[in-house]
């Protein structure tokens, strides 16, 4: 019996066969390098015809996908399917066979994989819908190189059968492809507890491991159990694994329900937020008994544009989510561009060190009124809405930043401003930080990645950019005791809550209560199983285990402690 | 030479949905049919059955294109795709 270890990020037992995600296309070598070879007997026009058997075989394929597609999917499929034996594309990749073509003779890999790019920077040029669907040119001609090459096409495999996904790890863009209801669980060789892979599986609800090595070199078809919890992978499981499944699938549907009133042991209250992108999101969350919004990312409105969205644009938008929780919290954090989401018209692509660069609410020093703008939006959104409106800034590191921040929000007439901590400065300095604003939210995602000078996307780092990490609890607890100091010197509450990924992992949401934190902000699907694991246990028992996880020489020594303390987290499979 | 103006009645113009209706009719006929937006030379016409060809196009709602075939039953084989650019596919 043959097992993988890697780090867990998403829990649930399940079983069922492996499916690989194929090897992104390699690009084919341009002429003159060395590596083409054109051999004496293959003639242009025999290449020639290579490449429309090949266009005829990737469109008879994308059609047949259509054919099993509804909806908008459909139509995307059956667009595509046309631009793959495209007259224009096939001619002027055949044009390039030649000898005399510019550059000389390519092979057929190399002229489809050509002329695919020209076309793509053509629609580009066009911007707008034509724009988008440079990624649809750009799949087609990775197929038809990949039909080229005997190899099998890229992106999730189509299947009959539910499976298990494996791959190195996934890109945003397989998220759009991933269909939940074929996909079982997800398990990567490499990504770590925040890559793409990670935050995907939790907002679906799919059990995942990631950065367990060798999961990517699995034969497809192979039977596996994947415990997400545990992080654990085992090939041709016996009958004890078999019934852990089976248990997990009806324990899976009891954790499904959040009651709408998160409340721990000892009757102490902790509301449990969610995190949300648009209105849709928004509700959503509040059907799943949300008790407010956490994290409202602004960015959605944002992304994908080539300009600033408008106020009015922006107020429609945000009232959306406003309009899911009437009477209820709504935490907006403003525009959190830079790094992994880069905006053309704010952030700078060519920064060496992005992590570290103009992101966040530092965009607001490179491109002034931005913010303001976004401000008056959400103003406008809150006057017309129910909801309570706070607004927090990204990447705040001091308190004179703070207080900048928060005299924007008095202009715009917003009441409750604050600010985000993920800069460890933030943190170690909370107590002046939150004189100068109502609160604090901790974006444990970066806080960890900048404590421990490790990119978050980055598999090898993975273990160090762990949430468990003891220096990364000690950054929260700086946080939380600097807010008690200040709410008790001026007489004013200072909520300190959080609102990464850790938020979700119910063990870590013991810890941080016992920390000081007021309020967990999480992807909607992991609201029960937080608040299930914080029924069992006092607010005393949290502290006692929070000193604990402080005191353990590693991530992983702390959370194995903490975990041994929680029976209730293996009850239940988490 | 036969030829024919049409004016795009599809709301989103000549593209997604309506441009695929529109490539898929034009590969189907056993002619080589062109398409051009209206005052552009002849040269510049591109292959109808291109889908991609006519997403560069770019024709928006309202805009006249010329459509060009050469052969027997050319006529007959424009008139039908005048029919289909002048049909609004959103409304359908």
């Amino acid at each position: 019996m043959q097992t993988f270890s890697g780090v867990g990020v998403a829990p649930g037992r399940v079983l069922g066969p492996v499916r690989q995600m194929p090897k992104p296309v390699q690009e084919p070598a341009a002429p003159l390098q060395g590596a083409v070879n054109i051999p004496a007997d293959v003639t242009v026009e025999s290449q020639g015809q290579r490449i429309k058997d090949a266009a005829k075989a990737v469109q008879t394929e994308l059609r047949a996908r259509a054919d099993s597609a509804s909806g908008e999917g459909k139509e995307v499929l059956e667009a595509t399917a046309l631009m793959a034996a495209d007259p224009m594309l096939v001619k002027s990749a055949i044009k390039l066979l030649s000898p005399e073509a510019p550059g000389g003779a390519r092979t057929a890999e190399r002229a489809i994989w050509e002329a695919g790019g020209s076309v793509a920077e053509t629609l580009k040029a066009l911007g707008g819908y034509m724009a988008e669907r440079v990624a649809d040119v750009l799949d087609v001609r990775a197929r038809i190189v990949s039909e080229l090459r005997g190899l099998p096409a890229p992106g999730i495999p189509a299947s009959d059968v539910p499976f298990i996904l494996a791959a190195e790890d996934l890109a945003p863009a397989d998220t759009a492809t991933l269909d939940p209801a074929k996909v079982i669980a997800l398990i990567t060789s490499s990504g770590g507890p925040q890559s793409h892979t990670a935050i995907l599986a939790r907002a679906l609800g799919l059990p995942a491991v990631v950065a367990a090595q060798g999961v990517d070199d699995i034969a497809d078809g192979t039977e596996v159990y994947v415990d997400g919890a545990a992080g654990a992978i085992t090939v041709d499981p016996g009958e004890d694994l078999r019934l852990a499944a089976k248990a997990w699938a009806t324990q899976a549907s009891t954790l499904a329900a959040f009651s709408g009133t998160n409340v721990m042991a000892d009757g102490f209250r902790v509301p449990l937020l969610a995190n949300v992108g648009t209105g849709a999101d928004a509700v959503k969350a509040a059907d799943a008994g949300a008790e407010g919004v956490g994290l409202l990312r602004t960015e959605f409105c944002f992304l994908d544009r080539d300009d600033e969205p408008t106020v009015e644009e922006q107020i429609a938008a945000y009232g959306a989510v406003f309009a899911a929780f009437p009477g209820k919290k709504v935490v907006v954090r403003t525009l959190d561009a830079g790094a992994d989401k880069p905006l053309p018209f704010l952030t700078n692509a060519d920064e060496p060190n992005p992590a570290l660069g103009v992101r966040g609410y530092r965009t607001d020093l490179t491109s002034p009124g931005v913010l303001e703008r976004q401000l008056e939006a959400i103003a406008a959104a809150e006057a017309a809405n129910r909801a309570e409106v706070w607004v927090m800034a990204p990447m705040i590191s001091t308190a004179d930043e703070a207080a900048h921040f928060a005299s924007l929000c008095a202009a715009a007439g917003l009441t409750t401003p604050g600010v985000m901590v993920e800069v460890p400065s933030a943190a170690l300095t909370a107590a002046t930080v939150l004189r100068e604003v109502g609160f604090a939210s901790l974006g444990t995602n970066d806080l960890t990645q900048y404590a421990m000078a490790a990119d978050r996307q980055l598999g090898p780092l993975a273990t160090l950019n762990d949430p468990w990490q003891p220096a990364m609890l000690q950054l929260v607890k700086l946080t939380a005791d600097g807010a008690a100091l200040v709410s008790g010197a001026t007489g004013t509450a200072k909520p300190v809550g959080v609102c990464g990924e850790a938020a979700a992992d119910p063990a870590l949401a013991v810890v941080l209560v016992g920390l000081g934190v007021a309020t967990l902000s999480m992807s909607a699907r992991a609201l029960a199983a937080v608040a299930a694991v914080l029924a069992t246990v006092t607010v005393a028992q949290a502290q006692q285990l929070a000193a604990t996880a402080l005191a353990a020489p590693s991530a992983a020594a702390a959370r194995a402690a903490v975990r041994a303390e929680l029976p209730i987290l293996d009850e239940l499979g988490l | 030479m036969s030829e024919r103006t049409a004016t795009i009645a599809s709301r989103v113009g000549l593209h997604a949905r309506p441009a695929a209706i529109f490539a898929e009719a034009a590969g189907e006929l056993d002619l080589e049919i062109t398409i051009a937006r209206d005052g552009e030379p002849a040269d510049d016409a591109m292959d109808a059955a291109s889908i991609l060809s006519l997403m560069s196009l770019g024709a928006a709602f309202g805009d006249v294109v010329v459509l060009r075939a050469e052969g027997a039953g050319a006529d007959q084989a424009l008139d039908s795709l005048v029919k289909i650019l002048e049909t609004d596919h959103d409304a359908e």
